[in-house]
């Protein structure tokens, strides 16, 4: 898994499922939905951000339901990366599954919305070069690695389905 | 000198069996046979399927599939209409026979069908799937993507959880019920208590009967828990056999051992707690209703897996009895299943209801997370039953909406304004 680039978004503590797929959208398409992502939270998100942008929140990022369409649209709209100081269970093993990566950063705090930052997941390192700072988190978990490294569930299930059948 | 082996919660054992393991520590990755995969419109087929025949793969075990649709029903345009649709053709596509079609929500007929038994390990593809383990099983939710893992291989990757006692008892005052206790939990213990099991134990649970615990089981999800879970006893059995099935021989043999390590225990005194009330937009802040702002009521809700069980219609029709819901404010109920519609309408629930002038909906989880009748326009002011209150969730990103006990929501459609139950019971 490549190094991500992008901006910072920066959001608070305990950020939903329902304000990233708000159930008025369940029936419309992901391009539909996706524009209303975290709209209740930050009405221009959606229309910001830009491939390879980087989530930056507080505690218990992607609470609530078990809505896979909270990841799903974070990556339509490009999100490169999740940090966040702790995430709720269900959407942290969904982005995993979708080749979105969430890291814990305890540090969180300390970004500003824009700031530059590069993560590599794999390692588990975040920088900020406009200030120098970097920071190692734990990096992605050993034991998804294979899946990871298949680029999400989807294609690591093609796998384990092939080798089956040799 | 051989080393004893270290005791092991109700939960640790569950998820050793279902490893295939003598013990399980947590912290450890395990792969765990699922014994049941719960199904439902929303998060189910729709977006299953697809993944199947990419895939080019069935289902593991039809027999081990319950499918229901409740998300979505019935259906009101034509998306929703094809989405049900296409639920239907694969419970006929993979020869599902546990396909309850309308019934109800999902983990309400979970319970009314008998299908959970004690030592069960279960994954659901809803959050409040968690409700499953009111009886002693181990069961969790998970996205639509990892469901598509499970009904290929039978197995998912869980991180064994530490487990967390909570201790209650005593005996509630007349008004207060299990919703208070989730209610109350979620401020006390907050909502993130991930890589843990809520265990729910002690005299006042153990007074309670299967659909109450199912409620303290069920908002397991909002303290963000990787489930919740009540070991079993004759009440869980008698509920097993009321569903017209038998319990499994070794039942009530799932429990905890005397010497299990718990990352903490923790006991409450129901005789203390009164009616709480959670004020927009988070289940964790709540309070006692009486230091809850009056405001007045647009609209009361009754309904979802957590908060419409025949046991809740009842708390309601307790208020409303003789009683009127106040004009300017409107109260819907949406009775969590078939079921309970048929008890309710038989013992005489539903007149009472319905004579109070609320309005009865159809069955399935509707307006608690957008996609039914009973949607909230902007800055409207709700009082429901359910169990989330995000922005958002239940309409307008500006509607305002409390939680509270069926007590409680009916109490407040007849003041008109958020109100102690209390006030209206003998």
């Amino acid at each position: 898994m490549k190094t991500i680039s992008g901006r910072a978004f920066v959001f608070g503590d305990d950020i939903n499922t329902d304000v990233m797929a708000p159930g008025l959208y369940f029936k419309s398409s992901m391009e539909e939905m996706a524009r209303h992502c975290l709209e209740a939270v930050n009405p221009d998100f959606a229309g910001q951000v830009r491939p390879g942008d980087i989530i930056v929140a507080g505690r218990n990022f992607g609470v609530g339901s078990a809505r896979e369409q909270a990841a799903m649209a974070l990556t339509h709209l490009g999100v490169g990366a999740v940090l966040a100081v702790s995430f709720g269970r269900i959407f942290y093993r969904n982005a995993l599954n979708f080749g979105l990566p969430a890291l814990v950063f305890p540090e969180a705090s300390v970004i500003r919305a824009g700031d530059a930052l590069q993560v590599d997941p794999v390692r588990g390192r975040i920088e900020r070069p406009a200030t120098g700072d970097s920071w190692t988190v734990q990096g992605l978990p050993v034991h998804l690695m294979a899946m990871i490294a298949a680029g999400g569930l989807m294609p690591w299930l093609k796998l384990r389905l092939a080798k089956e059948k040799t | 000198m051989t080393l004893r082996p270290m005791g092991q919660t109700l939960s640790e054992k569950i998820l050793a069996r279902a490893a295939g393991q003598p013990t399980v520590r947590p912290g450890e990755i395990l792969v765990c046979k699922v014994d049941l995969a719960l199904l439902l419109d929303s998060g189910g087929p729709r977006r299953i399927w697809p993944r199947l025949k990419e895939l080019g793969a069935g289902v593991w075990d039809a027999d081990r599939i319950v499918l229901c649709t409740d998300h979505f029903t019935p259906a009101v345009d034509a998306e929703s209409a094809a989405i049900l649709q296409l639920t239907r053709n694969f419970a006929a596509e993979f020869g599902i026979l546990n396909f309850f079609d309308m019934r109800g929500i999902g983990h309400v007929l979970l319970a009314e069908q008998g299908l959970l038994q004690p030592g069960m390990f279960a994954c659901g593809g809803d959050s409040h799937s968690s409700m499953g383990g009111a009886f002693g099983c181990f069961m969790a939710g998970f996205g639509a993507i990892e469901m598509t893992g499970v009904v290929v291989t039978g197995e998912i990757w869980i991180q064994a959880p530490e487990t967390v006692q909570l201790n209650w008892s005593g005996r509630f005052r007349h008004g207060v019920v299990a919703k208070d206790i989730a209610l109350f939990l979620c401020r006390e213990l907050g909502m993130e208590n991930g890589g843990r099991v809520i265990e729910y134990g002690g005299e006042t649970v153990r007074a309670m009967s299967i659909w109450e615990r199912m409620v303290l089981t069920n908002m397991a999800a909002e303290l963000g828990a990787e489930t919740g879970i009540v070991a079993a006893d004759e009440v869980t059995l008698t509920a097993i056999r009321a569903a017209g099935r038998e319990p499994a021989a070794d039942a009530l043999q799932w429990r905890g051992d005397a010497d299990a390590t718990y990352l903490s225990v923790r006991s409450y005194a129901a005789d203390d707690l009164t009616p709480q009330v959670a004020a927009p937009h988070s289940p964790a802040n709540s309070g006692p209703v009486d230091r809850c702002e009056p405001v007045h009521i647009d609209q009361a809700y009754i309904g979802a897996c957590v908060g419409a069980k025949l046991t809740d219609l009842h708390m309601v029709a307790e208020v409303l009895e003789g009683r009127k819901v106040a004009r300017g404010t409107r109260l819907l109920v949406a009775p969590s299943s078939s079921t309970v519609m048929a008890a309710a309408a038989a013992d005489g629930t539903l007149a009472t209801i319905s004579a109070a002038g609320a309005y009865i909906l159809p069955t399935g989880c509707g307006a608690c997370a957008a996609l039914g009748a009973g949607v909230l326009a902007e800055n409207e002011v709700c009082i429901s039953s359910t169990n989330r209150n995000f922005k958002g969730r239940m309409g307008a990103n500006s509607a305002q909406v409390y939680l509270a006990s069926p007590y409680t929501v009916a109490a407040s459609a007849v003041a008109g304004r958020i109100a102690d139950p209390r006030e209206f019971l003998a």
